[in-house]
């Protein structure tokens, strides 16, 4: 589904990614791990089309399509997801009116006929329950107020309504409590099906208990320096990730 | 020829034709205006209060003395093509600054609204026209007040009595016909609400015709003690439209004021909207939008004068610029010495479009109380790139997204409306213009 080949990124003037070669299958979850600064969210912006990154190498392939060619709309209208690790509160525009104009629009994008307000409104309520958001959060203004968890909830609320091919979580772990935890990865692994992928990014193993990975990828210094399937997450949840910088340094 | 040398042309000749016209009444204040107007001249651009705004530029360029003197005739008759669809309200309209009796229709009972030629009220209603006509508005202080306190030849009186909570709006139409010449109007409004009392204003003007207007407009607004006005502008005269409007409103104690100036299109439209709070308990808001393109130029300036304790102003202007438009926002706020407790608010928030529109905004708070609690901030920026972005990851076009974006700034301000058919009114051309929907 998508192959990264030798990608090469720099932000103001900084080369962050140096490298990456990555082929994710449908059916398939990879974890992303690695330290503060390995690039791990540089590779979650450059997926999604972000201006600020710069790509100054190598090539991405979603379905066939070159996917740095692509605006971000026509990515998400392809079927690329991507949860925020930071999602923006937009006041003035609710969460209702911002979902049924998305998917409407990536409706049109892929010919389907658009959703009228009664069948928006049933989908919604059916991914309202999986989630456990409350109705009336729906009708106040995008993430406006909205706690850490809610924020987190509400992307992966979000991505159940979008039924992307290609899911990418950045750090969507992070600042969650146990009970949000659960209530989000409940959500992700019900939308895991044979038909998508999914790229997890995270630091901590702790999601990767509940959304259990088929391959694990440690990024170092823009590169993937170790991949495995989902013990080498315990491995690091035991040895840290200086274990991997001095395996680094010695190869 | 510099440029002083034609502005005083146009303004001696604009005295001239004064002197040359037989008014029916009012002589006095008019003497006293026209020489407040000699005095002042046309604004220039050493001018503080218009400094940003080149109306005498405009006025000598499109308009003559001759247009200043006339009351243009007009044969516009129908008014259907300007109404607001559907509104139920009592219809007031002006063609060319003069009221039209003929085009006009009154639906609420006379005890509860009555509506009168100045004429008639200055002979039928002499107690009230002395206590208030020419008083709230200051000739001394702008040229264009005065020169329309000398030149007004058709004005109304708008009164609604004590205890009415009148049902019916008032939906003043301004028409100008500029088929057949250039039309300058000077447009005279007295309204009292009495005691009690509550109404809904609304005001629009359309012009008929490509030739340049400018309409002068005068409105002194009397809110009497416990009643309430909600005020509504809504300038979207595409053309050759100039306009210079002053809106001076008196609030008495225990009254509430909402006024909402939303400014879509003309040439260059000047507002000043002025309000003396001269009372205790009273709540006031003022909202203005303006969204302005092409070349328009949209200036706002607003005076609120607290004169009284324990009272409350809130103030909040947004404006969008694209293309060359240019926006202007002053707003000045006074809280005298005896106006303990007072809570007065001022906002003014800005987007560019493009890197050709400006806006010059300023606030101006002068408090000498000292038991207060006042507040001002402008902000001018760009769209919210991270919201962009995060419409965009869903699968939004950036045009359908940055209009989503634009369409909830503007949008605080119609959410303030609390006239439905007003506000929908308003939220379909926000919407239109914002292209919201495509």
């Amino acid at each position: 589904m998508l192959t990264i080949k030798n990608l090469q990124a720099k932000v103001e003037d900084k080369q962050i990614l140096n490298g990456i070669t990555l082929a994710v299958n449908a059916g398939e979850v990879h974890a992303i791990m690695g330290p503060n600064g390995s690039g791990k969210s540089t590779l979650a912006s450059v997926l999604a089309g972000r201006e600020d990154f710069e790509v100054t190498g190598g090539e991405i392939d979603f379905l066939g399509k070159d996917l740095l060619r692509l605006e971000p709309e026509d990515r998400a209208r392809e079927g690329i997801f991507m949860a925020f690790q930071y999602p923006v509160e937009i006041p003035g525009v609710s969460t209702v009116n911002f979902m049924k104009t998305a998917i409407n629009q990536v409706r049109q994008y892929r010919g389907l006929p658009l959703l009228d307000a009664v069948s928006f409104l049933n989908l919604m309520k059916e991914k309202m329950k999986l989630m456990e958001i409350d109705q009336s959060l729906l009708n106040r203004s995008l993430n406006q107020g909205f706690s850490g968890g809610e924020k987190k909830r509400n992307e992966i609320f979000q991505m159940a309504m979008m039924e992307p091919k290609l899911a990418i979580l950045d750090e969507t772990d992070s600042g969650l409590d146990i009970d949000a935890l659960r209530v989000v990865a409940n959500g992700v692994n019900t939308l895991r099906s044979k038909n998508n992928a999914m790229i997890v990014v995270t630091h901590y193993q702790r999601l990767l208990d509940y959304v259990v990975p088929d391959f694990v990828h440690v990024l170092y210094k823009g590169k993937i320096v170790k991949s495995g399937g989902k013990e080498l997450a315990y491995e690091l949840e035991a040895k840290g990730y200086d274990w991997i910088k001095t395996d680094v340094a010695v190869v | 020829m510099n440029e002083t040398f034609t502005q005083t042309d146009l303004k001696s000749e604009i005295i001239q034709a004064f002197r040359q016209f037989k008014f029916p009444t009012s002589q006095v204040s008019r003497n006293e205006a026209i020489s407040h107007f000699e005095k002042l001249a046309f604004p220039g651009n050493k001018n503080e209060e218009y400094r940003f705004t080149p109306i005498t530029r405009s006025l000598e360029k499109n308009f003559s003395s001759a247009d200043f003197a006339t009351t243009r005739p007009s044969f516009l008759t129908q008014t259907d093509d300007y109404r607001i669809p559907g509104y139920e309200c009592n219809f007031i309209v002006f063609v060319n600054g003069a009221y039209n009796k003929e085009l006009s229709v009154i639906i609420s009972p006379d005890d509860q609204l009555v509506i009168k030629p100045l004429l008639t009220a200055i002979v039928e209603d002499s107690g009230i026209i002395n206590r208030y006509f020419t008083k709230l508005v200051d000739s001394s202080t702008d040229a264009f007040a005065a020169l329309n306190t000398a030149f007004w030849q058709s004005g109304i009186f708008i009164h609604i009595p004590k205890n009415i909570h009148l049902e019916k709006p008032v939906f003043i139409l301004h028409l100008h016909d500029a088929t057949l010449k250039t039309v300058v109007s000077q447009t005279r409004v007295l309204a009292v609400v009495g005691d009690n009392s509550e109404v809904t204003v609304v005001e629009k003007f359309n012009t008929s015709g490509s030739h340049p207007v400018f309409n002068s407009v005068v409105e002194e607004i009397v809110v009497q003690e416990n009643a309430a006005l909600h005020y509504h502008k809504i300038q979207n005269d595409a053309g050759h439209f100039f306009q210079v409007t002053h809106t001076r409103i008196h609030q008495s104690s225990g009254s509430r004021v909402n006024t909402f100036t939303v400014m879509l299109d003309g040439q260059l439209v000047r507002n000043n909207l002025s309000i003396t709070i001269d009372g205790e308990r009273c709540e006031s808001h003022f909202y203005g939008l303006y969204l302005l393109h092409k070349n328009t130029l949209g200036d706002n300036h607003t005076v609120v004068d607290h004169t009284k304790p324990n009272s409350f102003s809130n103030e909040l202007y947004k404006g969008i610029m694209d293309g060359q438009s240019r926006g202007v926002f002053n707003g000045k706020i006074y809280v005298r010495p005896q106006a303990q407790k007072t809570n007065a608010f001022q906002s003014n928030r800005n987007i560019l479009l493009s890197d050709t529109s400006t806006i010059n905004t300023k606030p101006q708070l002068e408090i000498w109380a000292d038991d207060v609690k006042c507040s001002h901030g402008c902000t001018t920026g760009q769209l919210d790139e991270e919201a962009l972005f995060y419409l965009q990851s869903r699968g939004i076009s950036k045009h359908r997204a940055r209009a989503l974006l634009l369409y909830a700034f503007a949008g605080e301000i119609l959410g303030a409306i609390q006239d439905q058919a007003v506000k929908n009114y308003f939220d379909t051309l926000v919407s239109e213009r914002l292209q919201k929907n495509i």
